[in-house]
């Protein structure tokens, strides 16, 4: 897998890379012998700890996922039940919380993939005060999520004192639509605030892909006259294939974990409950904890899919960094 | 740039294969002119709510809640004070305490830990390192609510829910892969000479963590430092479920203003700014880094 290819990349910096001879010693030599263990017992804090936080609680959701446990029946707790699943794909409460997942995540992710790509771009060029405009553009991703989804809840959608229809009664004066934008836009209202925060975060990835261009190359497409748009088409986008992964599979990670702007702007109300917000509230309120682990377990697996994509992406990464 | 375009016209004329090429150079000019204009504007819509909190903040009720907006309404602490418990005695001191400490122990104890961890992955590999690094990764793709069930039973039958130091903890856990991920990335552009000199000389493991990769890499570590305390600031899923009043955090303490309260658009800016400010202090003063940290080290 990932070590077939990516051999100790140290070495690889100068050299070309050295084949690596095929260890044949047995296991116990191998893994047993002093010099080994010296080598890992840097690591082993670290891992250990990781493992212990992070495995356990896994897999001790898996078990729990197929046990009919629920807080208000502690005494008939049984194991080796699918009835979560089943809920979990029948209930359609659940199911929908399952697509407004996908879809705020789709959403979200690929539109701040476009701004932040357009943005990069105008970044990258040289104009006056350019420092300053990255400044101004990062300032959103710094402000702390629940912070940001109140500052937008009240601050900009409030239909009565909002800055929103505060602008559209100073353009269209006293008879200016006033939307109760939360109400009668809730997905739009969350999709926004997150778009709005998220933005960020793809332009600097993107904008540093895009000053990662090998400058000698991209003159001398230029020298042969190669227009703008061909410039882009031909070089830009394929250097920029993979930073667009990246940015978007990075993206796509948080997102998914989304609860935040979902908890403090609507608490899941008007068709908003995406999964980790209908995990915590299966938890709290009804207190079911074999089904809330049945649903974080779909969380978890809809995650891992990504993940793998993300992984090969940053390996791919990993080797032509060095 | 605005001058060089109202000089250009007159001297048009002078020849057609002149004009033609300062023809296509003048163009390129506008539309430089243009796309640098349209730069800032995209700027300022982003960074606007960020200014339009800050200056809500800094008015009065009355102010803050006007339609249309009031933007040159006098400035005033009111919210300030009403944030820190004026009137209603609520003070955030604790929770913004308790965020310290979440904050700052974890990301001290993540870096003591990831130091060593990254060592033995970059400079003395050991064996099957790629597939360490990619498990490390791995877990950070499993979402907290996957674990977060198990984790509140643990807490409620040890003892620890509502517990700071369980928070450190599980902070520790969020943010140790992504150091150990940066690290190594800051480790690995040592060159192999150095370390060479170093076993040479007869320096151990101890000596040259010490005196040749923390002074070296002190840059990424302060980088990995301000990536984990973002991190841990901003946390809200696992501090909401597992602390109420004790233990609670900035983040959860900002919950409290999740539903309207009359006028109070002035407070909850004032709560938001104060939330956010060490944020926003870190990430730009850190900008460069703050790339680097974001894509896990994979982006210089």
């Amino acid at each position: 897998m990932a070590t077939a290819t990516a051999t100790p990349v140290r070495s690889e910096k100068n050299e070309p890379k050295p084949s690596k001879p095929k260890d044949t010693r047995p296991f116990n030599e191998r893994w047993l012998n002093k010099k080994g263990w010296l080598r890992r017992v840097p690591l082993l804090p670290a891992l250990v700890f990781v493992v212990i936080m992070t495995q356990l609680p896994f897999l001790a959701t898996l078990v729990v996922s197929f046990t009919n446990w629920n807080a208000n029946y502690p005494d008939e707790i049984a194991f080796g039940t699918l009835q979560n699943f089943a809920t979990v794909f029948t209930d359609p409460g659940l199911r929908a919380s399952v697509f407004f997942t996908i879809l705020l995540t789709v959403t979200v992710v690929l539109v701040s993939l476009a701004f932040g790509l357009g943005i990069a771009l105008l970044l990258n060029r040289d104009f006056l005060g350019r420092g300053a405009v990255r400044t101004m553009m990062i300032a959103p991703f710094l402000v702390v999520p629940v912070a940001a989804a109140l500052l937008w809840k009240h601050a900009m959608y409030n239909p009565e004192y909002g800055l929103f229809n505060g602008v559209l009664t100073q353009i269209f004066g006293a008879s200016a639509p006033q939307p109760d934008w939360i109400t009668d836009f809730p997905r739009l209202a969350i999709m926004g605030e997150l778009i709005w925060q998220w933005t960020p975060f793809m332009t600097l990835i993107l904008l540093a892909g895009l000053q990662s261009r090998p400058g000698d190359i991209m003159e001398a497409a230029q020298v042969d006259g190669a227009g703008t748009w061909q410039t882009f088409a031909n070089m830009t986008m394929p250097h920029m294939r993979r930073y667009l992964e990246l940015a978007g599979l990075l993206g796509t990670i948080y997102i998914i974990q989304q609860f935040d702007s979902v908890f403090t702007m609507t608490a899941g109300a008007y068709g908003t409950a995406n999964l980790p917000y209908t995990i915590y509230q299966t938890l709290y309120n009804a207190q079911d904890y074999g089904l809330a682990s049945a649903q974080g377990v779909i969380v978890v697996i809809g995650t891992i899919i990504i993940a793998t994509f993300t992984l090969r992406t940053l390996s791919s990464l990993f080797e032509e960094g060095n | 740039m605005t001058t060089a375009l109202a000089s250009a016209p007159s001297k048009l004329a002078a020849s057609r294969r002149a004009s033609n090429a300062r023809a296509r150079h003048l163009g390129s000019r506008r539309a430089n002119f243009a796309l640098g204009l349209l730069a800032w504007v995209i700027g300022i819509l982003f960074v606007f709510p960020v200014f339009y909190m800050l200056l809500t903040s800094l008015h009065s009720e009355f102010n803050a809640a006007t339609n249309p907006p009031s933007f040159f309404a006098p400035l005033t602490l009111d919210g300030y004070r009403e944030f820190f418990g004026a009137s209603s005695g609520a003070s955030p001191w604790p929770p913004l305490i308790n965020s310290v400490t979440a904050s700052v122990v974890s990301t001290i104890v993540v870096i003591l830990l990831a130091i060593p961890a990254a060592y033995a992955l970059s400079v003395k590999p050991v064996e099957k390192w790629t597939d360490v690094m990619f498990f490390f990764l791995s877990t950070k793709f499993l979402p907290a609510v996957g674990g977060l069930l198990p984790l509140y039973i643990i807490a409620k039958t040890i003892g620890v829910l509502d517990n700071i130091n369980f928070i450190v903890i599980l902070y520790t856990a969020m943010n140790l892969p992504i150091a150990v991920w940066m690290l190594r990335s800051f480790l690995a552009d040592i060159p192999v000479e150095l370390f060479e000199a170093a076993a040479i000389d007869g320096a151990g493991l101890v000596r040259t963590l010490r005196s040749i990769i923390v002074p070296i890499i002190s840059p990424g570590i302060a980088a990995t430092a301000l990536i984990c305390f973002i991190f841990s600031w901003n946390e809200l899923l696992l501090a909401n479920t597992l602390t109420s009043i004790v233990a609670q955090t900035a983040p959860v303490f900002l919950t409290s203003f999740v539903t309207s309260q009359g006028l109070f658009l002035a407070k909850v800016c004032a709560a938001a700014t104060a939330v956010s400010l060490p944020v926003l202090i870190a990430g730009f003063a850190a900008q460069d880094k703050l790339v680097q940290g974001l894509s896990l080290g994979a982006v210089k």
